[in-house]
């Protein structure tokens, strides 16, 4: 009997979700597309940087290591300039992230053993950017150094960095945030599914109706929570598909882990969007909450700007962000093969966060009446 | 009926200054009646930026890092000390390569540098020592961040090297840098603009997001319709109100860039003022666009959801470059409205008045504004008939 009733209400509820088209689309077809768009979008990887040149010195030395930056592949020369007025103006419009200036005396110091200075402007707008901009140019003029002092039979410095990168040799960004991006838009996709339900039944009305029925409070709750966990399941699946599919991320840990994960991470976001809603007398309010919880949830989860970069305080607040566990399960099951062991720390913080919101969500449908 | 309400348009004309008082005072009781509205378009703002202001750094300081110096040696200690010195790492003295693999396993480091035992009779030799540096590639960011530091850390310790001993130098060609607009490199500079643009456009969508629907859902859309108001009015009091309210979240998160996060604010305010009500009309209008399309609340919340917020985040150019996407996916940005303000408020914050930038993304803006004012007008103007 009782189970017929559960069903009942299940199938109700995702008739509530699927039957309007317009609704049915915004679930399925938007968080696909975003994925393609945004798994190209996410990089801190500069393909080209776009550089002008100022070279004061007619010399063979400033020659070669204007070739080198001309031979190297991630650098594109946009411009050849004849004077100092010129650089303002493709800085400024953002033509160019990076001005090599060679100052007149430049292979005439090198050549007579003097240290030679090349000056190198960088536009600083995007922080990030100028940095990965000024280590490309450390590097040709590292590499340049080296074959200088080569040619000139000297002693190389006395030693050398040799650098490696585990889990990701070529540092490709794509693989940190293509895993990230999962958990965004699962995140999403819960929100869509839960936010806005028992406020949308309290502004009709239909709540009060479902409380007089013989349905227990955690009944409706199990109602509420199925549809919201089997679509997160189903889209996170489609996504993973096309991460590892489509994007070629390697996934080398096991899908039981990440299942485990996934599972634990939509109980706490199912919960998270049903204590919103439940706390929403308007759908107006159920949308500002789940802006609320959704925003913070992904700016906060270390996504693209590292937790470990925050203040004390604002890490503190990040311990409640669900996607912040979630998010180290996706990187470390995808790049690193990790286990369960590994996850733990990360599993029950996430467990914890469903089981109090969903109990919250529950206790709220019965006392919050208007 | 489409024909009978011309007429008493034209007729009534003289009334429609009056008609539209009344229509934004009715949006604003509205607005006063349920609360979220005012936490959307004041609160809402200072809390995300407050919140995001200080926790959204790129800047790694003080990364954790294991040092392995197999056999410490005065030569040694003048490395460690190099990378001691160095305010960018904390450093954790290991004694095996296998105590230092391990913590990079479990990630308490973010990388290791080890100094081989034979590194003070390598670096005697022509070939110099191998200094070995291994990082955790998975943020590949911050890994390229602790290289870039651990060469910058070399650096000096090589300058150091040659000036002691005299010998000729080891770096024939000396970079210096120059960084404009942002000579710290403070991350903060550019991300805190570029959350204004991100956090206005979640604002000016949610506070439209749902009026127009509510207004069909509830019927008291018809209600309006018998009124002399034109649709015309209907939508332009719902704009102004808004219009008026947005206005009010934009001073307080640039004045919270400037004043809390000491962004500094180097184009001209009235620049800003003018992009900033361009943006909130083309940031509303796409609001009052989801909300007439969808004509329920729940899918015009739905829609809200999906359309606003990941797409302002991560293809404005707020955190991810532009330049850097496929030429595909730079298209798509071109119909992100958060993309514009953002290269506006990037420049007019740390650059100034640069014409070149803002002139066309203020028309972009503009454009992006009436397109979405006009599809929200016709399609209302359409269910009349």
């Amino acid at each position: 009997m009782m189970w017929q009733r559960l069903l009942a209400l299940i199938h109700k509820e995702f008739l509530a979700l699927l039957k309007d088209p317009k609704s049915r689309m915004v679930l399925i077809v938007p968080p696909l597309i975003q994925l393609l768009v945004f798994g190209y979008a996410a990089t801190f990887d500069l393909k080209q940087v776009p550089y002008a040149v100022y070279n004061e010195d007619r010399g063979a030395a400033a020659r070669d290591l204007l070739a080198a930056f001309h031979g190297a592949p991630s650098f594109n020369q946009v411009a050849e300039l004849h004077s100092e007025a010129e650089i303002a103006p493709l800085v400024d419009v953002r033509r160019v992230l990076v001005v090599i200036h060679i100052g007149p005396r430049f292979s005439a110091d090198l050549v007579s053993g003097r240290p030679a200075q090349l000056q190198v402007i960088v536009d600083g707008r995007n922080s990030n950017t100028a940095i990965i901009g000024l280590n490309y140019v450390r590097s040709v003029v590292d590499r340049f150094n080296r074959d200088w002092l080569a040619s000139q039979g000297l002693p190389g410095p006395p030693a050398q960095l040799v650098t490696r990168a585990w889990f990701n040799p070529n540092l490709e960004s794509r693989w940190f945030f293509i895993p990230g991006i999962i958990g965004m838009l699962t995140l999403v996709v819960t929100m869509l599914v839960t936010a806005l339900t028992v406020a949308r039944e309290r502004e009709q009305g239909t709540f009060d109706q479902l409380l007089v029925t013989p349905l227990r409070p955690g009944e409706i709750l199990l109602g509420k929570t199925v549809p919201g966990f089997v679509i997160g399941i189903v889209q996170a699946t489609l996504i993973l598909l096309v991460a590892t599919l489509w994007f070629k991320v390697p996934l080398l840990g096991s899908l039981a882990a990440f299942y485990t994960g996934l599972a634990l991470f939509l109980l706490s976001g199912v919960g998270a969007g049903l204590l919103i809603s439940s706390l929403s007398a308007t759908q107006q309010q159920g949308l500002l909450g789940a802006f609320l919880f959704m925003v913070p949830a992904v700016i906060l989860s270390g996504f693209a700007t590292p937790i470990a970069n925050m203040p004390e305080a604002v890490q503190m607040i990040t311990l409640i962000d669900p996607l912040r566990y979630f998010l180290v399960i996706l990187r470390k099951v995808f790049l690193e093969g990790a286990g369960f062991d590994v996850l733990i720390d990360q599993l029950w913080p996430m467990a914890v966060i469903g089981a109090v919101s969903l109990s919250l969500a529950a206790w709220l449908f019965r006392h919050r009446m208007y | 009926m489409t024909g009978e309400r011309g007429g008493p348009d034209v007729r009534l004309r003289g009334g429609a200054g009056m008609r539209l008082r009344g229509l934004v005072r009715k949006e604003f009781l509205q607005i006063v009646r349920d609360p979220s509205s005012i936490a959307i378009a004041f609160l809402m703002p200072i809390f995300l930026l407050v919140l995001f202001g200080y926790g959204v750094s790129l800047d790694a300081d003080h990364v954790p890092i294991a040092l392995v110096a197999e056999a410490p040696s005065s030569d040694s200690a003048d490395f460690t000390a190099s990378l001691q010195g160095s305010h960018s790492f904390a450093p954790r003295t290991l004694a095996t390569m296998a105590e230092a693999e391990q913590a990079l396993r479990v990630g308490e480091v973010k990388g290791i540098i080890r100094l081989r035992a034979d590194f003070s009779r390598q670096m005697r030799q022509s070939d110099g020592a191998p200094i070995q540096v291994i990082v955790d590639g998975v943020d590949a960011n911050t890994a390229r961040l602790v290289l870039g530091y651990a060469e910058g850390a070399w650096g000096s310790w090589l300058a150091g090297q040659t000036a002691q001993r005299g010998q000729t130098l080891s770096t024939p060609v000396a970079m210096e840098s120059r960084i404009w607009f942002n000579s710290e490199l403070r991350s903060r500079n550019y991300l805190v603009p570029g959350l204004v643009a991100i956090i206005m456009t979640l604002i000016g969508a949610l506070l439209t997001a749902l009026v127009m629907a509510r207004e069909w859902e509830r019927g008291t859309m018809e209600a309006l319709m018998v009124t002399p108001a034109s649709m015309t009015e209907v939508l332009l009091g719902k704009l102004v109100a808004y219009f008026i309210l947005g206005t009010g979240g934009m001073l307080l998160t640039v004045g919270l860039s400037v004043w809390l996060f000491e962004v500094p604010l180097r184009g001209s305010f009235w620049v800003l003022w003018t992009c900033s009500s361009l943006f909130l009309l083309a940031a509303l209008g796409m609001g009052l666009t989801i909300s007439t399309l969808a004509r329920s609340q729940f899918v015009a919340g739905q829609i809200a959801i999906i359309a606003t917020f990941l797409p302002a985040f991560l293809l404005s150019g707020f955190i991810f470059d532009i330049g850097s996407m496929p030429a595909v996916v730079q298209a798509i940005t071109h119909v992100i409205v958060a993309r514009y303000f953002v290269a506006i408020v990037q420049t007019l914050f740390l650059a100034g008045d640069v014409w070149s930038v803002i002139l066309p993304n203020a028309l972009a803006l503009a454009v992006m504004a009436a397109i979405f004012l006009t599809i929200t007008w016709r399609k209302s103007r359409k269910r009349l008939e």
